[in-house]
């Protein structure tokens, strides 16, 4: 009984010792962040492995997602002789919530995962050692400019998910399925609205930049410096992240589309 | 060399990702469509504005000329106030024009339809529409045919 009690307890502590040790990182990030404006090629070259590296599975992705809203909703709407509102169907599900949502699991499994496995190896060769034996701030050297080129790549990768898919979704229904060219656009233009759709699917990619990233940095600097402590990591980033994106939708999609 | 390289790449998908949002605006969203400059306000009243909401269109013979901005209601005269932006190039429609809530299709959205009178004059900003009708809520209408079929199924048996 007082033994289950003792386990309980040492869970509770070790979670929110965890817990603080993420925020205690965030903020540190955060601080090394304006430094970064003077140094902006350490950014480029992150911005290069987390971004454009992804171009390809986001693309691919897109146009799939986007193919497939295009059939199943097609398939629905024709039995209403609604065939015309697909646009409006493809258009706002991806840029409400599958571009963003889709977007932030994608590039927490090419990645998040990539910069745990990284930031976890530097610290199991103890480079991250090394780093601060030179008085150079691992934190501001390696740590933000991850942190700080997630941020930046999710809305322009959750953009080009749902420009895609939309693509995907005009080829299989105007040109495959035969829905007429102009209603699919201009139905779509007048149904979705820029400031309470599109501004508020970016909002929530620039959400889940931060979360995952910060996700994918924190694991990675908190690793066990083991092989298999690294290993634990980055599945762990996988996990976390899926499940605080898919969490953080749901309340933001309940904030902006509530009422 | 590599980190031209890598440079030029992240260039590409800044602007990727910019050209991804530019045909998110203005192919996809009806930011195209929002003229600049302000329109001209004119109000209506009505008994029963059920259905309609901020942002619905306003249209004349079927062309969109401009949307609702504000429903709001009337304490003293008990009855739904609904401000009305017209867009600004729209300015020569008669003073004695007329508004009515239609629906879009059986079931579709509301929206104010006006119909032009026949006065020399203009509305201007500020201006109120005196000739309204009510939108047509369904309901009522099944409710008025259903008790009137009562009533004449009733005298029929007589």
């Amino acid at each position: 009984m007082l033994d289950s009690l003792q386990l309980l307890g040492r869970k509770g502590l070790e979670f929110f010792q965890r817990l603080g040790r993420g925020h205690l990182l965030l903020l540190q990030v955060l601080a090394g962040l304006p430094g970064l404006f003077l140094r902006f090629g350490l950014v480029i070259k992150q911005i290069y492995a987390v971004g454009v590296l992804s171009l390809v599975i986001i693309v691919v992705s897109g146009v799939f997602v986007g193919m497939v809203l295009g059939l199943q909703g097609y398939n629905t709407l024709v039995d209403f002789g609604a065939e015309e509102s697909l646009g409006v169907v493809v258009a706002l599900s991806l840029v409400r919530e599958l571009g963003p949502v889709v977007t932030a699991l994608l590039f927490a499994g090419r990645a998040g995962s990539a910069l745990t496995a990284e930031i976890g190896l530097m610290k199991a060769t103890e480079q991250l050692s090394a780093m601060e034996m030179m008085a150079v701030d691992p934190v501001r050297r390696v740590l933000a400019p991850r942190f700080l080129a997630g941020f930046i790549s999710m809305p322009f990768l959750a953009a080009i998910f749902s420009a895609v898919g939309i693509l995907g979704g005009y080829f299989v229904g105007v040109g495959l399925l035969g829905v007429d060219d102009g209603a699919y656009w201009s139905q779509m233009q007048d149904k979705v609205d820029m400031y309470d759709d599109i501004n508020n699917g970016i909002i929530k990619s620039l959400v889940f930049g931060v979360v995952v990233s910060w996700i994918a940095i924190f694991e990675g600097n908190d690793a066990i410096p083991t092989s298999e402590g690294v290993s634990r990591a980055t599945t762990r980033t996988v996990v976390h992240s899926a499940l605080a994106v898919l969490g953080l939708d749901f309340i933001l999609t309940a904030l902006m589309f509530g009422e | 060399m590599t980190t031209r390289a890598t440079e030029i790449w992240v260039g590409i998908f800044v602007a990727a990702g910019l050209a991804a949002l530019f045909m998110l605006a203005m192919k996809v969203s009806n930011l195209a469509s929002y003229s600049g400059d302000e329109g001209y306000e004119v109000s209506a009243r009505f008994e029963d504005v059920s259905g309609l909401k901020v942002r619905s269109p306003v249209t004349m013979s079927g062309v969109r000329i401009g949307r609702v901005k504000q429903i709001d209601f009337d304490d003293q005269a008990l009855q739904a106030v609904v401000v009305m932006e017209i867009e600004p190039h729209h300015n020569l429609l008669p003073k004695d024009t007329s508004a009515s809530i239609y629906t879009a299709g059986l079931l579709g959205e509301k929206y104010v339809g006006l119909e032009a009178g026949g006065d020399e004059q203009n509305l201007v900003q500020g201006d109120e529409i005196k000739l309204t009708q009510d939108s047509l809520v369904l309901e009522k209408l099944i409710g008025q045919f259903v008790s009137k079929f009562m009533t004449e199924a009733g005298s029929g048996d007589k």
